[in-house]
């Protein structure tokens, strides 16, 4: 990246054609203040926090309220080691993370083919645009109790919801990457007599890539929201379980716990995926940033 | 490829379209009663109407005309981007166009430079500039080495690894030059390659593009709405007349080479301008 710049204060034409740039290098308090603006979320998200457990404890020992309602933020945080170290949370940790990712595996797979085709296959999109829409609108937990008649108490079920959840953001985005292939990257290849295959490679994938990503990055925290939900209705094992059984034994230090390792394990895996993204596509705007 | 460009030629000019006083040397790229008839919405739309030209191996052509004029559907029918609807195309004898599908074979030759630099922003300045050469199955090292070279050439020395968007719209427009030429064409086509460019890196490119013309001997057409421009490149300049479009008139540009931005100031060259300027605001 240093070379870049390095080398293109030297070339010839980049003073008329990129003023924006050269004016961002010379001016030291605008670099500095975007120094700031990037380590700003690490500085300011501790804080928050803090404030959030602070006005939590507050809310507890000095307004009074029920502990059955909000339980102090030391008993949660006793009752998560408990957990943890309790070991038998570990197994529904494993179910429901298994639940997830083979959902959202299918969703994947499948809301890519599916798009790919839908993308390319303009007739067919018409002929079935509506039937999707009204599967998109049709709040689909409500099936949940639908899957467990089907496919039981069993992780079948859960893992059948995540992945329907995760499906429409998936599909919808690649129907919308395929379709906006740039017509002059495309002109490039057939002036070069690129062939069926090299065009996919070279420029269908690449350039639809993003697209997955974006649908990707909606689509485990519909995962994960369509697993925990299925095992809230319909469960017999796993972290949305375990959130139940906390509530009939009515112990709520247990039952935040249980709920800060869900939310522990959504932002994980969505890390996970963006993650996955900074490695797949570093050219992308939205991962090297709006720059130029 | 260095034949005799018929720069030297007295400078008479036609105003019919169909003969062809310029082309000296064998004819590389003919094109024959060309006419490209589009459906748009609101009827039949005749973008370009009995288009014949010849034009010389080696020989730079630039072809100007309002917007609107059909030089760009002239240049994508030649570039076998758009089927002509009656006519034929042929380089080097052969037909570009059979029987409504673009033969393949017919382009291997052919470079290509759009308005836009068109790179794939997933690949490297290198990856990109040596795209062409991938798909003809070269190895990675060679192209690599390859790529090198035509950075050089472009003036993006030491950019190889660069990625597009770190680089200004000039630079993008030489890679995009860098790429159309990786396989050495005989034939460059280039659409208003420096319509997105401000005056002074225009003039920079222009004085480029001549010195690597004159290096790569490739033979050139040069889309451009810009008199000047198309005047101080070219060994002919084509006008092209609206509605439907049609050649009007064929120039010869008998100015010496290598051409320098004082080459622009000369009476000739001025001359030459005017008369062109004068013809398109006859219309």
């Amino acid at each position: 990246m240093s070379d870049v710049t390095k080398a293109r204060a030297k070339a010839p034409d980049t003073a008329p054609a990129k003023p924006a740039a050269a004016a961002k290098d010379p001016d030291a308090p605008v670099q500095d203040r975007d120094t700031l603006l990037k380590w700003l979320p690490f500085i300011s998200s501790p804080i928050l926090l803090l404030i959030l457990i602070g006005g939590w404890q507050f809310a507890v020992s000095v307004i009074g309220v029920s502990e059955f309602i909000l339980p102090a933020p030391l008993d949660v945080w006793r009752s998560l080691v408990d957990l943890l170290v309790g070991g038998d949370v570990w197994r529904d940790i494993g179910i429901t993370l298994y639940e997830v990712l083979v959902g959202f595996a299918f969703a994947l797979v499948i809301g890519t083919a599916v798009g790919a085709v839908l993308g390319r296959v303009i007739w067919l999109e018409r002929a079935v645009q509506p039937a999707l829409v009204a599967l998109q609108v049709v709040p689909k937990v409500a099936f949940i109790p639908i899957f467990v008649i089907w496919f039981g108490f069993g992780t079948t079920s859960k893992i059948i919801m995540a992945g329907i959840l995760a499906f429409f953001p998936i599909m919808l985005n690649v129907m919308l990457g395929v379709r906006s292939v740039d017509r002059g990257h495309r002109d490039v290849m057939r002036g070069l007599g690129a062939s069926k295959w090299a065009t996919f490679k070279s420029l269908e994938l690449p350039s639809t890539l993003p697209y997955i990503f974006a649908g990707a990055e909606v689509g485990i925290v519909f995962a994960v929201i369509g697993a925990i939900v299925g095992e809230y209705l319909g469960g017999s094992e796993g972290l949305g379980h375990l959130v139940v059984r906390s509530l009939n034994a009515l112990d709520a230090p247990q039952l935040f716990a249980v709920i800060v390792l869900l939310a522990l394990m959504g932002s994980l895996l969505y890390a996970a995926v963006t993650l996955t993204k900074r490695l797949m596509i570093p050219w992308h705007d939205s991962v090297a940033g709006q720059s130029s | 490829m260095t034949t005799e460009t018929p720069q030297q030629s007295p400078a008479t000019r036609t105003e019919v379209p169909g003969i062809q006083p310029g082309a000296s040397g064998e004819a590389q790229l003919e094109v024959v009663g060309v006419d490209k008839t589009y459906q748009a919405r609101r009827g039949e739309v005749h973008a370009l109407s009995n288009v014949n030209l010849s034009i010389g191996r080696g020989e730079f052509i630039s072809l100007v005309g309002r917007s609107g004029c059909g030089k760009t559907t002239l240049l994508r029918i030649l570039a076998g981007l758009l089927p002509p609807t009656s006519g034929t195309v042929t380089a080097d004898g052969q037909s570009i166009w059979r029987g409504g599908k673009r033969n393949d074979e017919a382009f291997e030759h052919f470079g290509l430079v759009f308005q836009d630099a068109n790179l794939f922003p997933w690949y490297t300045v290198a990856d990109n500039v040596s795209l062409p050469l991938k798909l003809r199955g070269m190895g990675k090292r060679a192209r690599r080495a390859r790529a090198t070279e035509l950075c050089e050439l472009v003036g993006l020395p030491g950019f190889e690894n660069a990625y597009p968007r770190e680089l200004s719209g000039g630079m993008r427009q030489r890679a995009a030059i860098a790429r159309a030429l990786s396989y050495d064409p005989t034939i460059l086509l280039m659409d208003e390659p420096f319509g997105a460019l401000d005056a002074l890196t225009r003039d920079k490119m222009n004085l480029e593009l001549q010195s690597i013309h004159a290096q790569a001997g490739a033979t050139v057409v040069f889309v451009t709405h810009s008199i000047s421009e198309a005047v101080f490149l070219a060994d002919r300049v084509v006008l092209l007349t609206p509605r439907p479009g049609r050649i009007r008139s064929i120039t010869p540009v008998p100015l010496a080479r290598p051409r320098s931005l004082e080459t622009e100031t000369s009476v000739e060259f001025q001359t030459i301008v005017r008369e062109l300027r004068h013809e398109l605001d006859e219309e």
